[in-house]
């Protein structure tokens, strides 16, 4: 299990292709951020169709004012760039005035506020000399022209990390936003492996940044931030190589390479963590007796699905028939491609309805794809989950890995229950079919 | 710039799809980048559809942009077009791609393809989705409608019904019946169940239903003056919408007026004793002008409400909105602004909401009851069960969903009675709702309602500003009033003693007031 040999997928052709891409752009990362940080204002220039996406992306409207909106750029705004800065700056005001709870606010740019080529950074600047030292202003592209559903939190975590202060300690900085439960369970694990100074990009306040420098050492909780990992290379930070942590077997490797970066044996991992490596296999085995042997296909949307593809196949039995993923960042990717069993095709960008093709003729026993594809695959009979659930929900770490493995496991016994037998009979409900006889009085 | 939060519309591009959505054998391609492809789990989870939508997105990227972004439009034109072999292909673009100026129209039409090819021209950044509705299907019927002979039997074409609709799906089924029953055939329906060979004829039919103004007006327009067929006027909303629309079709094929009302309950449910309590309930109402005047309608003749507001989010509805308005006394809310809307709501206090899944919102927000009468619509919009609004039937659905969310009659009168009793509390709300109103959100507990306000200021009638103070024990009798009134007691009271220049709300202040806007 422990075997990092490059062997699995680590030479295995990637089919690149580039035609439709039926995925998200960055701001829907806005719906998860604006709730991980509490004084942070997500404000996308943009069009009314940006507006549109975020309201239909949650599924859900969040209905206590959300903090984030949408400045939406009208005819007049087109016209002259002077006037559309002009406007911008009166917006931010007004928010700024509404909400004085907002300690960062994020210009978020958009396919049309590129285009014109409104330059939001140095908006940024400008409003930062405005409303400093309250409120820190900085900006990163949402645009569906520049990035691709999760990479929006990569660009905005990336824009955050040059404002982080300088330190000169032997630090170790988590980067990723995750549900406050597990991010609490992961501070848990290892503080008990020896690291009880953790911090997180993001941190939840302003005030709570972490600090990074030379001797930071960090390691990645998702694997689609290239460009945060890079940003913080270029602050001399260094990067754990690790698989990531989905599942007992990722979770384990992640903990034992956090913790050979601060010197600690792999054997008090092992010691730390074997009661929730105990549980984790016992909630997994319970979701495996559905999967095991069962054929998934994954097409792109959230740069997870490597390492999901990894757990699934090494850890609850299934086979990975094609693993297609927006963007395949190499050496992030390392440790997972290295642990993927062989034989299961990889793909990077998309084609739509060439996938499409691929997966009728492959006929998966469950396909992971974007909400605007999953039901008419179901009705084709073709079983399949959501793949935007695997980012909205806890599945990170020992004490998830058991709802991870039930994710793709629902929709499975779903069909099994809804598809026949065996089921009750509706005609044993009829007096006088039961075995008693009726009494006579 | 404005700043927006939630929208009512989404881009003028989204009503091009929900037209293209509805129909068969129709392609759109259009000019967008990879995110704009969200619009699809619209119809697929919202409206639960089993095919994706008819659309083919360029999905360029920022490299694209110095490269060339026409030649990827035109690949992505011929790609469609062998790949599902449309009767007629619409083009256009979304807002970025307006803003790169590729001119789809042009270069689709100069690729020679073997069907009509009709580009849309939907600016992004000065209109919307319902524009984009009314647009496309225009721009459909102008190129694809053909003369042709009118059909021997009478018969007309039902306009308006697209993909996502509120209740489109069962109206027209409703609607269908009543022209039956008058023995006039439908021709077609169109956009939603059509493909471009029905849409050429069109013209066949002796007159036109105009179901929703806000998606077939400007067709229908087109078609009364190209071809000469008048179009209704009346959206059979309510029964006596439902009756004079029936009036009218009959005038329109010069045949004699027919309604079987032997399933037309909601009359006689209103007219019932248990629906007493229903007089004089104050109701808001807010939607698309349609339906928002439709409600206006049957809420105040049909089930003896009060319309308290009436509005509707677009604009290009305003005049006849205003003009019900004034005919009600009421002040028009036109807007888009869904926090102007919160505010006139909650000044208003009404007992009811009738509204978009944006008041539903709002009315958990506010603990006011709410039913859902219009788009912007939700999963639940879509109910697997028949559920029109127009038409008999709808009748009688507008009379069940309008008085589900409201306390019923005696259990009004209990809750007064026995206010004290610790399981049938007020605080429990409506005991067929197995909660309090205001704890139902699928985003969670919605925020509690702020402190009632101890202190009020308010402006005696010399000018200046006063405090109003709540004495205990007018404070404790105004808990003993229901839930569903307390507020508006509240706010009446206080502004009866505010006007008067009383400082303290005494128990005797607040019956004063009770009695001064007694009805």
């Amino acid at each position: 299990m422990n075997d990092l040999s490059p062997t699995g997928c680590t030479n295995a052709p990637v089919l690149r292709e580039r035609g439709q891409h039926e995925v998200f752009c960055g701001l829907t990362g806005i719906i998860w951020l604006h709730r991980k940080m509490q004084d942070a204002f997500f404000l996308v220039v943009g069009s009314r169709t940006c507006a549109h996406l975020l309201q239909s992306a949650a599924g859900v409207m969040i209905f206590a004012e959300p903090r984030f909106g949408t400045a939406i750029l009208e005819e007049g705004d087109l016209a002259g760039l002077k006037d559309a800065n002009d406007e911008l700056d009166r917006e931010v005001a007004r928010l700024l005035d509404r909400r004085p709870d907002i300690k960062q606010l994020f210009l978020v740019g958009s396919c049309p506020s590129e285009v014109i080529k409104l330059d939001l950074a140095r908006a940024a600047e400008r409003l930062t000399d405005i409303h400093a030292p309250h409120v820190r202003v900085l900006n990163y592209s949402g645009s569906g022209i520049e990035t691709t559903f999760t990479q929006g939190e990569d660009a905005c975590l990336a824009s955050m990390v040059p404002g982080l202060p300088a330190t000169d300690a032997h630090n170790l900085l988590l980067v990723g936003a995750l549900p406050d439960v597990v991010e609490d369970q992961a501070r848990d694990l290892l503080d008990r492996i020896g690291l009880p100074q953790v911090s997180v990009l993001p941190a939840p306040r302003a005030d709570g940044a972490p600090s990074v420098g030379p001797n930071t050492r960090y390691a990645l909780l998702q694997p689609f931030l290239g460009d945060t990992s890079a940003a913080l290379d270029r602050r001399g930070a260094t990067r754990i190589d690790a698989p990531f942590p989905f599942g007992e077997e990722g979770t384990t490797l992640w903990l034992k390479a956090v913790a050979a970066a601060f010197g600690i044996a792999p054997e008090v991992v092992d010691r730390v963590t074997e009661a929730p490596r105990a549980r984790a296999r016992k909630a997994v085995a319970a979701a495996a007796e559905t999967l095991s042997g069962k054929r998934i296909t994954f097409l792109p949307d959230s740069q997870l699905e490597l390492s999901l593809a990894r757990f699934l196949t090494r850890e609850c039995g299934m086979e990975a028939v094609e693993v297609g993923t927006p963007f395949l960042h190499g050496p992030i990717m390392a440790p997972e491609l290295a642990l993927l069993p062989g034989g299961a095709r990889l793909s990077e960008g998309q084609d739509v309805d060439k996938q499409l093709d691929r997966v009728r003729a492959d006929r998966p026993d469950i396909t992971v794809c974007g909400l605007g594809l999953a039901n008419p695959l179901e009705r084709e009979g073709l079983t399949t989950k959501w793949a935007i659930e695997l980012v909205f929900s806890p599945v990170h770490f020992y004490e998830q890995a058991g709802d991870l493995a039930g994710l793709f496991a629902r929709p499975l016994r779903r069909k099994a229950i809804l598809s026949g037998a065996p089921s009750l009979r509706c005609s044993s409900n009829m007096p006088g079919s039961g075995a008693e006889p009726r009494r006579v009085p | 710039m404005k700043l927006t939060v939630w929208t009512y519309e989404g881009p003028p591009h989204v009503g091009a799809l929900r037209v293209a959505t509805g129909m068969e054998g129709l392609h759109y391609v259009l000019h967008a980048p990879q995110g704009d492809t969200y619009a699809d789990l619209l119809f697929t989870m919202i409206e639960r559809r089993g095919k994706r939508p008819p659309v083919t997105y360029t999905t360029f990227q920022a490299r694209d942009l110095g490269a060339d972004t026409a030649t990827l439009f035109k690949d992505a034109c011929l790609a469609a077009y062998e790949r599902h072999k449309p009767e007629a292909l619409i083009v256009g673009a979304s807002c970025t791609a307006e803003l790169i100026q590729d001119d789809p129209g042009g270069l689709a039409e100069r690729l020679g393809l073997p069907v009509p090819v009709i580009a849309l021209e939907l600016p992004s950044y000065s209109r919307k989705e319902l524009f984009g509705t009314d647009e496309t299907f225009y721009q459909l019927t102008r190129h694809l409608a053909k003369p042709c002979d009118r059909t021997p039997e009478v018969s007309c074409n039902i306009l308006g019904p697209v993909g996502l609709g509120f209740r489109h799906r069962d109206d027209v089924v409703e609607v269908t019946k009543l022209l039956a029953a008058m023995g006039i055939a439908v021709n077609a329906v169109a956009p939603m169940g059509s493909r471009p060979s029905d849409i050429a004829r069109l013209g066949a039919a002796h007159f036109n239903v105009l179901l929703y103004p806000e998606h077939g007006e400007a067709a229908a327009r087109w078609l009364e003056r190209e071809h000469g067929q008048p179009f209704t006027k009346t959206v059979p909303i309510g029964a006596k919408a439902t009756r004079e629309f029936v009036a009218e079709v009959s005038q329109l094929a010069s045949v004699a007026p027919q309604l079987d009302e032997a399933d037309l309950r909601q009359p006689w449910w209103s007219a019932s004793v248990d629906s007493t309590y229903l007089t004089g309930k104050r109701v808001f109402i807010f939607g698309d002008a349609t339906h928002a005047m439709a409600a206006a309608c049957v809420a105040r003749d049909e089930m003896g409400f009060e319309v308290c507001g009436l509005g509707c989010y677009n604009r290009e509805f305003a005049r006849p909105l205003r003009a019900l308005a004034k005919e009600l006394g009421v002040s028009p809310l036109i807007t888009d602004d869904y926090l102007e809307v919160e505010r006139a709501i909650a000044e208003a206090a009404p007992e009811m909401i009738l509204g978009t899944q944006m008041e539903r919102h709002i009315g958990e927000r506010l603990g006011i009851p709410c039913a859902v009468i219009s788009s912007p619509v939700h999963v639940q919009d879509f109910p697997a069960r028949h559920s029109p609004q127009m038409g008999v039937e709808g009748a009688n659905v507008l009379f069940d969903t309008w008085v589900h969310p409201l306390v019923m009659g005696l259990e009004e009168h209990l809750l007064t009675m026995f206010r004290e009793d610790f399981e049938f509390s007020d605080e429990a709300g409506p005991s067929h709702h197995g909660g309090a109103p205001a704890a139902r959100a699928e985003g969670g507990q919605p925020p509690t309602p702020a402190a009632p306000p101890r202190h009020i200021s308010g402006t005696s009638n010399d000018g200046e500003v006063l405090e109003v103070v709540w004495a205990a024990a007018a404070e404790k009798e105004l808990r003993k009033i229901p839930f569903f009134v307390r507020n508006k007691a509240r706010r009446n009271t206080e502004r009866f003693a505010a006007e008067r220049g009383v400082g303290e709300i005494s128990v005797e202040t607040l019956y004063e007031a009770k009695a001064h806007y007694a009805r």
